[in-house]
């Protein structure tokens, strides 16, 4: 569909498998897994619990290495975590509680040694601007709910600036109310500044309306079942079918309609 | 029974709905600051100073009524040995001389227990030496270490600053190693993130992450050097020449000068309340209380 095909591939993931190792079992997470992110796509990884999605994750952010395949971005092979890639994670514990709002962020743009405390300093504040916490700079984040904590972490994240963001299921553990305003929130900071995000979910309709790209695993381990294009409106196919309702069949490998009896 | 319920449709009943018009007026009471009397209740120093005076009112008057302050002076009478001693400067000096010792044992202490931390992190054998060392050491009495100190050290300091050093150490040690392994994943995943250094990763996530720990360890090891420095020095009482608290309550007590005896327990316990409830306290709302990692 382009002229370059490859121009604005950013993360190459080809053919990865990932291992884990509990107390008595060497556990495959994913199984071969492919795909590819290109610049200022939100792509979005769903799948059953247990996919392998959030260990796919860590693997993209460096924390984990392949067994088989390898991750690249930029054409880089990805051998340990680095600031140009920053992970947003559901635990609301990823602020550091003994640093402000403020802090935080400055404290990243620091240790990554990128710029001096006075430039530091204006680019937090202009992104917990963006993310409407101007009220809260100075406060601890015990002080702060949960949303506005993961708002932080998503200020921090997007302050440095990296090449790509990684967002694991980073509503999940807000009520849903919360979650669709985060939602609403996070594509209109995408329409500002166009970043790349690779985002890990459990939940059908939020990947349909976060992604403009869907990667579909199945479960345990997880394999690429099927990579779908979003328009984030679930737009229904030529049956008339919605995006969300398609997205159940494949994973679940059962008619939507046929379960939904069950449940009448 | 449920057969019935199943069968009722849904609808059959409708209920009213009810909808409010939600006002603010003539609510009475939306917040009212409490009265002057409550808020004394509710601080803990208020409560806590009334419990000291009735202690003092007791004494003072079991005192009174058994009439021998060769065996238990009235609080007035030892009070007044304490201003004695102040005036004097006896007590002072003591005291001074007890602290200097006990801040020299702590800080040794402290730099061989980061010492032992830094092994115990750094690799699975240190962490095993630590613990092994910790459980065999933490419960002997450092006390009980005093005789040997003495043939190897002799009748000075040095001895006293050894078992000091053995009283800190083990569970600054013990209590900062578990407050690192504590420490968690999320905050050391954020640390990797951004590309901290060794050392920045152990200042920046580590050592505040553990901090609590860290923290309670220096709390009990101030308290077991504190106990252990009076009894070191009621032991080597016979001894030395200038002496600290526990040699100025021997002394006394050789004296039969009963009063100054428990104007040196006074001392020694109003020296741990203030380390304890000033020292440490103050310590902990600035840091860990601020944070929200501890209530």
């Amino acid at each position: 569909m382009h002229d370059k095909p490859d121009s604005d591939l950013l993360l190459a993931v080809e053919g990865v498998t990932l291992q884990y190792r509990t107390r008595d079992h060497l556990v495959t997470a994913t199984y071969r897994v492919s795909f590819n992110v290109h610049r200022s796509d939100r792509f979005v990884i769903v799948g059953p619990s247990g996919c392998g999605k959030s260990t796919l994750l860590k693997a993209v952010g460096g924390y984990i290495r392949p067994v088989e395949g390898e991750i690249r971005l930029n054409g880089a092979r990805i051998s340990k975590p680095g600031p140009d890639r920053v992970l947003v994670f559901q635990e609301f514990d990823q602020l550091l509680p003994w640093k402000t709002v403020k802090q935080n962020i400055t404290f990243a743009l620091l240790a990554s040694g990128r710029m001096g405390r006075r430039e530091a300093e204006d680019r937090a504040m202009h992104y917990i601007d963006k993310v409407n916490l101007s009220g809260f700079a100075d406060s601890f984040p015990h002080t702060l709910s949960g949303g506005m904590k993961q708002r932080v972490a998503i200020a921090r994240g997007m302050a440095m600036e990296p090449d790509i963001l990684l967002m694991d299921e980073p509503f999940a553990a807000l009520d849903a109310l919360t979650r669709g305003k985060m939602q609403e929130e996070l594509l209109q900071l995408w329409d500002d500044t166009k970043f790349t995000v690779l985002f890990v979910t459990h939940s059908i309709p939020e990947a349909v309306r976060v992604g403009s790209r869907i990667l579909l695993l199945s479960a345990h381990p997880g394999q690429v079942k099927a990579e779908m294009n979003s328009s984030g409106a679930d737009a229904r196919d030529r049956n008339g079918r919605p995006l969300a309702e398609q997205i159940e069949d494949l994973l679940f490998d059962k008619p939507a309609a046929e379960r939904i009896a069950t449940h009448v | 029974m449920s057969d019935v319920s199943s069968v009722v449709p849904r609808a059959a009943l409708p209920r009213p709905e009810i909808f409010n018009t939600v006002s603010t007026s003539g609510l009475g009471v939306v917040e009212q600051p409490l009265g002057l009397w409550e808020r004394l209740l509710g601080l803990a120093v208020v409560r806590k100073t009334f419990l000291l005076v009735l202690i003092a009112l007791v004494w003072e008057l079991y005192g009174r009524w058994l009439g021998n302050s060769l065996l238990f002076p009235t609080f007035g009478e030892t009070a007044s040995a304490f201003l004695t001693g102040l005036v004097s400067g006896e007590l002072v000096r003591s005291a001074w001389f007890s602290i200097k010792l006990l801040l020299q044992g702590y800080v040794i202490g402290l730099l061989l227990a980061a010492a032992f931390t830094a092994l115990a992190s750094a690799t699975r054998i240190g962490a095993d030496l630590l613990e092994t060392l910790t459980s065999m050491f933490n419960p002997l009495p450092s006390i009980a270490l005093l005789p040997l100190a003495m043939i190897w050290f002799g009748l000075g300091n040095p001895s006293i600053i050894f078992v000091l050093v053995h009283a800190v150490l083990w569970s600054v040690a013990l209590n900062t190693h578990g407050g690192f392994r504590a420490v968690s994943p999320t905050w050391r995943m954020v640390g990797q993130n951004y590309g901290l250094s060794k050392v920045g990763y152990v200042v920046r996530i580590l050592i505040p992450g553990a901090f609590p720990s860290i923290l309670t360890g220096l709390k009990i090891g101030w308290a077991f050097a504190w106990r252990t420095l009076i009894a070191a020095e009621l032991v080597f009482g016979a001894s030395g020449g200038d002496g600290g608290l526990g040699w100025y309550i021997f002394q006394h007590k050789n004296q039969l000068d009963i009063p100054s005896v428990f104007a040196g327990l006074l001392t020694v316990i109003i020296f741990g309340l203030v380390v304890e409830n000033v020292v440490f306290r103050m310590i902990e709302r600035s840091t860990v209380q601020r944070w929200g990692m501890q209530t």
